[in-house]
C-alpha cells in the first residue's frame, strides 16, 4: 500500500503544481538579488540571505529559511488536508477500503506519502537553489564563515547543510499530522487544508505575544527556525532538540487521534 | 452466502435499517429492491464492513463481518453507490492501482492481462489512454464494474450496477451479469428499477422504510390472483351463466373469480358462448411489491 501511495503522490499534477509553486519565490529572490546587488543588511531578514551576495552556494540554505515559515506549511497542508478527503472526494476511498486496504495502513501509507512529498519538495527547492546560487549570486570561494563568526570547513558545511534538511523535513511532521487528523474529520480536502493553516497562523499570532509565554514552547512553529543554530560554532543543539522532540509529539498525537477517529468511523461517501 | 440476522443502523432517532433478516444463497440472483433513500445503500455498506451496524449481525461467505473482513472481502467484487475513480489516471491505471493496493503478490504480467480481460468484458477499450475524467457516466459505472471482476470473485455485490446506462448498456452488463451467473458466481444486486430485478433475478428482497417486508424466491411469489380473463361477443349470456362470479365487464372483457380456466371454458362452451380469448389473470412483480409494501406501511 505504502508503494502505491507513493506512486498516487508521484503521479499527481497537484504535487508537482506545489512543487513548481515553492521554487517560485527563491527564484524571484535570487533574481532580484543578483539584479540589484542590495540584501537585507546581516542579521536582519530571512536567515543567510545576506551571506549569499558574497557566497552563492549558501543559497538553498536561505532558499530553505524562505519558503520554511509559510510556503512549505501551506503546501504540507494542502498535501495533508488531502489525504483522506481527497479519496472521499474522488469517491475512492470506499474502494480502497473493500479491496481491503486496512484502515490503519492507509492512514500510514497516506503519512507516508506525505512525508516522502516534504522530502521531494525540499530536495527540489535545495536543488534549484543550489543551481541559481551557482550561476546567479555571489561566487566568493574560500572558507565559509558560520553564524558565530569563526570559518566552517567544506566537510563541516556539507554535514550541517545535511542537518538542516533532516531537521526541515522533521519540523513539517507536526503539520503532516495536523492535516491528516482535520482530512479524516471532513470530507472536504479544502477544509482540512485551510484548518490546518488556521492552525499554524494561531500558532504564530500567539508567539508574537508576550502574555503567551508559558505556552510558545509547546507551538507547532516555535523552533521552526532553529535550524539556523546548526550553523553556529559550536553547533546550539537546544532549541534543535527541542524542535525535533516538540514534532515527535505532534506526529504522535495527532496521528494517533487520526487513528483512533477515522478507525471507527462509518464511511458513508 | 450472505445472512443477516437483525441488522440495524440508526443515526440518532432514525432507524435507517430496521432488524432485516437477509438471506442470500449460493447461485442466486437476489435483487434487493426498494425506493431511494429506503436503506438499501446502507445495508450494502454494512454487509461491506464500511459503515458498522448498530445491532445484529451479519455473515458474508460464512465468516462474522466486519470481524473477518480481511478474508471475505478479496472474495467480493463491489459496486457501492456510484463508481470511483482518480480522473487524472487512465481507466487502465486505476484497476492496476487498486490491485495492486491490497492482496497476494500478482506478477505484473499476469496482472496487465486481467485488467485487459475485464476491460474487454464490460465493453470498455483496453487501449484506451485518456484519464477517466473525460469518461462518460456510463463508461465510467462499467470501469466500476471491471474493478469488481478483477479477482474473479465468487461473490458480486452490485448497487445500482446500470446506473447512468444507456438501453443497450444495461442490457450488455445484464447479459455479462447472468453469463458470470450461469458460471456460478452468486450475484446479490441492489436497484431501484423493478423491471431490471424482475429480469433478472431468481430471489428477490423488497426494503420499505429500512425493513424488509418482503424476501422470496422469483418462482415462489404469489402470482396467482384467482381471477380469469374471458374476451367474448356474448357478455351478457356470460354475466348471466356465471352470476355472482363475475368481477368486473368491460366492452367485451369479463372477469371471473374460479380456480381453473379450463372448467370455465367447458362451461361456457357447452353453454353456446362464444369464446375468443382466456387466461388466467397474473400478478405482475410491481403489484406484489406495492401490495407488500402497501401491507407494511403504518
Amino acid at each position: 500500500m505504502i508503494r502505491v501511495e507513493l506512486s498516487k503522490m508521484l503521479r499527481r499534477p497537484l504535487t508537482w503544481v506545489t512543487i513548481v509553486a515553492l521554487n517560485a519565490l527563491p527564484t524571484l529572490v535570487a533574481v532580484l538579488l543578483a539584479l540589484t546587488d542590495i540584501g537585507p543588511r546581516p542579521g536582519t531578514g530571512p536567515p543567510f540571505l545576506s551571506a549569499v551576495l558574497t557566497d552563492g552556494t549558501l543559497f538553498p540554505l536561505a532558499a530553505l529559511g524562505i519558503v520554511l515559515p509559510l510556503f512549505l506549511p501551506v503546501a504540507v497542508a494542502v498535501v495533508g488536508g488531502d489525504a483522506i478527503a481527497g479519496e472521499v472526494q474522488s469517491d475512492t476511498l470506499r474502494y480502497l477500503l473493500v479491496r481491503p486496504v486496512s484502515r490503519l495502513r492507509l492512514l500510514v501509507a497516506k503519512l507516508t506519502s506525505i512525508i516522502a512529498f516534504v522530502v521531494l519538495a525540499t530536495l527540489v527547492v535545495a536543488l534549484v537553489a543550489y543551481v541559481e546560487g551557482k550561476l546567479l549570486l555571489g561566487k566568493a570561494t574560500g572558507g565559509v564563515v558560520s553564524v558565530s563568526g569563526s570559518a566552517l570547513t567544506q566537510t563541516q558545511m556539507a554535514e550541517r547543510t545535511g542537518m538542516a534538511f533532516v531537521y526541515v523535513v522533521l519540523a513539517m511532521l507536526g503539520v503532516a499530522a495536523i492535516a491528516l487528523l482535520l482530512s479524516t474529520m471532513t470530507d472536504s480536502a479544502v477544509a482540512a487544508a485551510l484548518g490546518t493553516i488556521g492552525f499554524l497562523v494561531a500558532s504564530t499570532v500567539l508567539l508574537g505575544l508576550d502574555a503567551a509565554e508559558s505556552v510558545k514552547p509547546y507551538l507547532v512553529t516555535r523552533y521552526w527556525l532553529s535550524f539556523v543554530d546548526l550553523f553556529r560554532d559550536p553547533i546550539r543543539w537546544t532549541d534543535v532538540i527541542h524542535g525535533v522532540l516538540a514534532q515527535l509529539a505532534y506526529l504522535v498525537v495527532f496521528a494517533g487521534a487520526a487513528w483512533a477517529n477515522f478507525a471507527t468511523r462509518d464511511v458513508n461517501r | 452466502m450472505i445472512r443477516t440476522q437483525g441488522l440495524t443502523k440508526s443515526y440518532r432517532h432514525v432507524r435507517a435499517v430496521d432488524s432485516i433478516d437477509l438471506d442470500v444463497r449460493e447461485g442466486d440472483v437476489y435483487g434487493f429492491l426498494g425506493a431511494n433513500g429506503s436503506g438499501k445503500t446502507t445495508t450494502v455498506r454494512m454487509l461491506l464492513g464500511l459503515v458498522l451496524a448498530s445491532q445484529g449481525e451479519a455473515e458474508v461467505l460464512g465468516e462474522s463481518m466486519p470481524r473477518a473482513a480481511k478474508s471475505v472481502l478479496p472474495r467480493i467484487g463491489a459496486l457501492v453507490e456510484g463508481p470511483g475513480a482518480y480522473p487524472h489516471l487512465s481507466g487502465r491505471a486505476n484497476l492496476t492501482l487498486f490491485d495492486s493496493a491490497s492482496g497476494p503478490r500478482v506478477r505484473r504480467a499476469a496482472r496487465r492481462a486481467r485488467v485487459r480481460e475485464v476491460l474487454d468484458q464490460v465493453g470498455l477499450d483496453p487501449d484506451d489512454k485518456r484519464p477517466t475524467k473525460a469518461y462518460s457516466l456510463g463508461m465510467r459505472q462499467r470501469l466500476g464494474l471491471a474493478g469488481a471482476l478483477m479477482r474473479r470473485p465468487p461473490l458480486l455485490v452490485l448497487d445500482e450496477p446500470t446506473n447512468g446506462l444507456d438501453p443497450q448498456g444495461i442490457r450488455d452488463i445484464r447479459e455479462l451479469l447472468l453469463g458470470l451467473n450461469r458460471a456460478g458466481t452468486t450475484v446479490f444486486l441492489s436497484s431501484h428499477l423493478l423491471a431490471e430485478i424482475e429480469q433478472m433475478s431468481t430471489r428477490i428482497g423488497v426494503l420499505d422504510r429500512g425493513r424488509l417486508v418482503l424476501q422470496s424466491d422469483m418462482a415462489a411469489l404469489p402470482t396467482e390472483t384467482g381471477l380469469v380473463r374471458v374476451r367474448t361477443p356474448d357478455v351478457a349470456a356470460t354475466v348471466s351463466l356465471l352470476d355472482g362470479r363475475v368481477e368486473h365487464r368491460e366492452d367485451d372483457v369479463v372477469l371471473v373469480r374460479i380456480e381453473d380456466p379450463a372448467t370455465l371454458n367447458h362451461r361456457l362452451v357447452s353453454a353456446g358462448v362464444r369464446v375468443r380469448e382466456i387466461a388466467p389473470v397474473h400478478r405482475g412483480l410491481e403489484e406484489i411489491v406495492l401490495a407488500a409494501t402497501e401491507t407494511a406501511a403504518p
